[in-house]
């Protein structure tokens, strides 16, 4: 037999397991009541505060250049001493210069009220899983990363703490709440169903401190890029909308309503481009670190194994979105193409390699 | 001219040379001069961003099939397989290299013409850099208000005074200052762009790396029973495999002995059967030297002369003996058998070659199939599979043939299998075949006088090994390590200028100005700039405004407020400037691209999205 494929396993406590289901399922309910606050936040928030974005186009087709933007410099504590300089910032010519929306809750009190509590329960549900995932930990006693069911289940719970994280720092990123916790459901529905896989489960060969910093990396850059991946998409929408009403376009009326609210085109871009850039030399890393594992475990640190091949395909997916970006008439959507498609290497990687490709990276069994 | 601009034509020098990017090439067409025009054009086309980056999606794109089609440097058999089962796909695959793609002549012609892109990018972009970081940033542009931050107050101070304040404070800040003319020029960041260009350089070396790696490299499989040893030379290797440069000179001499192999396994619970300890204890000797002991375990090669020896896999061989019909010993030995499932159930055959006669006289072949569970269900409980993987209850099921094992037919032999087509099963009194379920020291008799089989008491546990030799493992590593480190230079240092003028306004009150320009907008920037401004500030205060009364009411703020694109509010003496700074002999350059630019900042963001996670 392989001894690669197996390796010390911890004795299975059965009923951390058994707690861990449940808490596992427990956050799904949460989750699926905080779908149900981000939905009413949305019929609920105000569809009225359309036309900003029209409004603000047709001004910068009018004005030669951009409106200048003033940023507030930091005030000193003192109450008239203002003697400080106020900076002007300009946006480059050549931009859009249109205004963020004003989020789901479209500025209404209600809305915001459900945003609110979709927020708490996604926090909450959030903390609930968190603990499941400990729970099976502390069950095989290992890193929970041992088969796809626990794959799915970090997944998740590092996207949603992303995202909390995010929001904590104050940035603008609730317009994430809906597609995340959407997903978050999927991902979790899937992970148990068909990925359930029983804790006591033969653990292979992860017997090696690059189990927890090749995999958790891996898992970080994932759920990290995901949110990048939205941002793109919504990005995508947004800017077509956008574009329509540039050219004088009649957008309808729910894409009017749903659009009207969402961050402006150059901001979602800009949040996916941070994500992205910001995860890539993470990325790399984690697939050098993977590299080293493999010269450990197996004798060589590249073998163009399917997992491996898969990886580089992301890497140079995202590279390519870093230089279309830098690149004339590849910046805009182009690059957010490429950018989505790097993202659905990433998951190909995870999903098609486990399921349909034989790879020497067998632990990752369903 | 020779500088790049994919930013900002419209500030002229100022602008310019912010990175190292190679210019971009917006015409399309061929040359119209001979042969050497069509090589330069060639050539810029290749070393274009524009090309890098669809070479880089060719070889996401061809990277793929391999991952789909089993390759014959991953697992010949499964090659085989495919090819069996694919009689009318097989031969274009084999034209397209479709079974060796990451060695094939199209996958290589990528990856070749991306790392002579790349370092044709790389060179000309060092030389690039050496030179601006030889020069001195650019002088200010002529109105200080088109760039993306900007700020302004009236001082009474002389500019002279604020000039070499602001100098100081821009080089405490560590930028590279000098005053030209009437304003202090500053520049920081260029640790950006070193650390883009070491990115790339360290792709090139990890390239080379990997290239030498495989060139050189030897891998050989060995399984070894324990007691047996192993010397590292090519005939003692089950199989091997090496590089198109390698030597078998190159062979490390060295020898190891598998002393004993220990493989440990949960009792009890839902985890029984899982492994626990799985150690081969070897004793090694380097060219000629003293024994020495090791322990090789699964994420634990053992090092020895510049090669690495794994583990690989183990399994059991059961020691037989047979006997002729006149009672002589033909064979003793253990004998490897090969596990297929996690309890090492194991299949395996027993060949006879040599020595043996049969009852006439005659000589003859014998080969015996066998089947081995270390531990058994017991009799009448199911098909016979192992239930442990420990020896706990071993029990061998063998059956016999004779005739010929065609080990000479010229084919290779899998060392696991008969080949029965020359030979004859033994059967019994009654005509059933002969198959025999035995106990360890227990022995089956051949019919008609034929001999007879031990499974004796004693049985061995082999382990395989891989020995690999690799070079330029440890120069991969110093590329990877160079590659990360200058990535995140260059994603999250952000390059950028800040300008500070001073004159002497038409009131004869100084008038300062300042203003940031970076990669695109950033948010940073601004930031960056304000607490510049507030420094210098405290140097420089904002004069009372002749219009007031009380000047302690002035909110410096008002004289900031001036709208930036209010020409009025620039010194009048820089209204004559160049606005449009657009470089005339640039054509090629498409001024849409050039200002959208601005608009994405790959060095600040990144940045600031870190500090986001800092501040969690
Ligand atoms: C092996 C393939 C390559 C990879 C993986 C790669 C990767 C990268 C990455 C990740 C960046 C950072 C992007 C950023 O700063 O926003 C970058 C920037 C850059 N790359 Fe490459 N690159 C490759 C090949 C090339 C080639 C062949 C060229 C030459 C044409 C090139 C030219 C550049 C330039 C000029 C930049 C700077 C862009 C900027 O400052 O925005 N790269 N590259």
């Amino acid at each position: 037999m392989n001894l690669a494929a197996v390796s010390l396993a911890a004795e299975t406590n059965e009923s951390l397991a058994r707690m861990s289901d449940v808490l596992i399922y427990s956050s799904m309910a949460v989750y699926t009541l905080a779908f149900f606050a981000h939905i009413a936040e949305w019929v609920l928030g105000s569809r009225s505060k359309v036309g900003r974005t029209a409004a603000a186009l047709t001004a910068t087709d009018t004005t030669a250049a951009a409106p200048a933007v003033t940023v507030q410099v930091k005030q000193a504590g003192g109450a008239a001493v203002l003697d400080r300089p106020k900076v002007v910032t300009r946006s480059a010519a050549g931009t859009r210069d249109v205004p963020d929306g004003p989020g789901a809750a479209g500025g209404t009190v209600q809305g915001d009220l459900y945003g609110r509590i979709a927020v708490s329960l996604t926090a909450l549900a959030f903390l609930v899983e968190a603990t499941g995932v400990v729970f099976r930990a502390l069950a095989v006693q290992r890193a929970p990363w041992g088969n796809m069911y626990e794959f799915s289940t970090t997944f998740s719970t590092v996207a949603v703490g992303a995202y909390l994280g995010f929001l904590v720092a104050r940035k603008n990123v609730r317009w994430l709440g809906l597609p995340l916790v959407t997903t978050v459901l999927l991902d979790l529905g899937m992970a148990v169903t068909w990925l359930k896989t029983p804790s006591d489960q033969l653990v292979p060969a992860l017997d090696s401190y690059w189990l927890w910093i090749h995999v958790s990396t891996a898992i970080f850059c994932g759920a990290v890029f995901y949110l990048g991946a939205v941002a793109t998409l919504l990005y995508l929408f947004r800017d077509s909308y956008e574009n329509k009403l540039a050219t004088g376009g009649n957008p309808g009326s729910f894409a009017r309503s749903v659009m009207e609210r969402l961050p402006s085109a150059a901001s979602l871009d800009k949040f996916s481009y941070r994500v992205n850039a910001a995860i890539f030399p993470l990325w790399t890393f984690t697939i050098i670190a993977g590299a080293i594992w493999a010269g450990d475990a197996w004798g060589r640190y590249w073998g163009w194994d399917a997992k491996e091949v898969w990886s580089f395909i992301t890497w140079v997916g995202y590279a390519a979105y870093l230089h279309a970006r830098a690149t004339a008439g590849w910046k805009g959507r182009k690059a957010a193409y490429i950018a989505l498609i790097a993202f659905a290497c990433f998951l190909f990687n995870y999903y098609g390699v486990n399921i349909f490709v034989t790879s020497k990276h067998s632990y990752a069994g369903v | 001219m020779s500088k790049t601009e994919t930013e900002t034509h419209d500030l002229g020098e100022a602008g310019a040379q912010l990175s190292t990017a190679p210019k971009e090439e917006t015409a399309v067409g061929g040359p119209t001069l001979g042969v050497v025009g069509w090589i330069r054009w060639f050539w810029r086309q290749l070393t274009s961003m524009r090309v890098a980056l669809i070479l880089l999606f060719l070889l996401s794109l061809g990277a793929i099939p391999g991952s789909l089609i089993p390759q014959t440097s991953a697992d010949e058999l499964k090659v085989q397989t495919f090819k069996n089962a694919h009689e009318t796909l097989t031969p274009i695959y084999e034209k397209l290299q479709l079974f060796d793609v990451y060695s094939s002549v199209w996958f290589s012609a990528i990856y070749i013409l991306l790392f002579v892109s790349l370092i044709g990018c790389i060179v000309p972009r060092s030389w690039q850099f050496v030179g601006q970081l030889r020069g001195r940033p650019p002088g200010a542009p002529g109105r200080l208000t088109r760039l993306p931050a900007y700020t302004t107050w009236r001082t009474a101070a002389e500019p002279e005074q604020v000039r070499e304040a602001a100098l100081a404070l821009l080089k405490g800040r560590r930028f590279r200052a000098h005053t030209i003319k009437d304003a202090v020029a500053a520049e920081k960041g260029y640790l950006r762009e070193a650390g883009n260009l070491l990115f790339h350089i360290a792709l090139i070396v990890m390239l080379v790396a990997f290239a030498w790696g495989q060139l050189f490299k030897s891998e050989g499989g060995k399984l070894i029973i324990e007691g047996d040893g192993f010397s590292n030379t090519l005939t003692q290797y089950d199989d091997f495999k090496s590089g198109s440069l390698y030597s078998t000179d190159d062979l490390a001499p060295f020898s190891f002995q598998l002393d004993s192999f220990t493989g440990t396994y949960e009792k009890n619970g839902p985890q029984r059967g899982t492994p626990r300890t799985f150690e081969a204890a070897v004793t090694y000797a380097e060219g000629g030297g003293a024994d020495k002991k090791a322990v090789i375990r699964v994420n634990e090669p053992l090092k020895v002369g510049g090669s690495k020896v794994y583990l690989i896999s183990h399994g059991y061989a059961p020691v037989v003996t047979v006997k002729d019909g006149r009672g002589k010993v033909v064979f003793h030995g253990a004998v490897p058998l090969l596990p297929f499932d996690n309890n090492i159930t194991s299949t395996g055959a027993i060949k006879v070659m040599d020595g043996y006669r049969d009852k006439n006289g005659k000589k003859e072949q014998l080969g015996f199939q066998a089947f081995f569970v270390p531990t058994f269900a017991g009799a009448g409980k199911g098909d016979m599979f192992s239930q442990f993987p420990a020896l706990d209850f071993p029990v061998i099921a063998l059956t016999g043939f004779h005739g010929d094992l065609r080990v000479d037919s010229g084919l290779p032999q899998n060392v696991y299998q008969l080949d029965k087509s020359k030979m004859t099963q033994f059967k019994d009194k009654d005509g059933n075949k002969l198959a025999q379920r035995m106990l360890p020291g227990e022995t089956m008799t051949l019919p008609d006088g034929a001999g007879s089989i031990t499974f004796e008491k004693d049985i061995k546990e082999w382990a395989s090994f891989q020995v690999s030799q690799q070079p330029g493992n440890g120069l991969a590593l110093a590329g990877a390590i160079a590659a990360i480190a200058g990535l995140s230079g260059s994603l999250f240092i952000q390059r950028r200028r800040v300008w500070v003028r001073a004159v002497r306004g038409e009131d004869g009150v100084t008038v300062v100005e300042m203003a940031g320009l970076g990669r695109s907008e950033s948010a940073r920037l601004p930031e960056e700039l304000a607490d510049l401004a507030v420094r210098l500030h405290a140097q420089a205060p904002t004069a009372p405004e002749p219009a007031e009364d009380d000047p302690a009411d002035t909110p410096a703020g008002d004289t900031a407020d001036t709208p930036a694109d209010d020409p009025a509010a620039t010194p009048a003496g820089h209204l004559a400037d160049n606005p449009a700074g657009h470089p005339a002999n640039d054509p090629a350059d498409n001024p849409a691209d050039d200002t959208t630019d601005l608009a994405e900042d790959p060095a600040d963001d990144p940045a600031e999205a870190e500090a986001e996670g800092a501040e969690k």
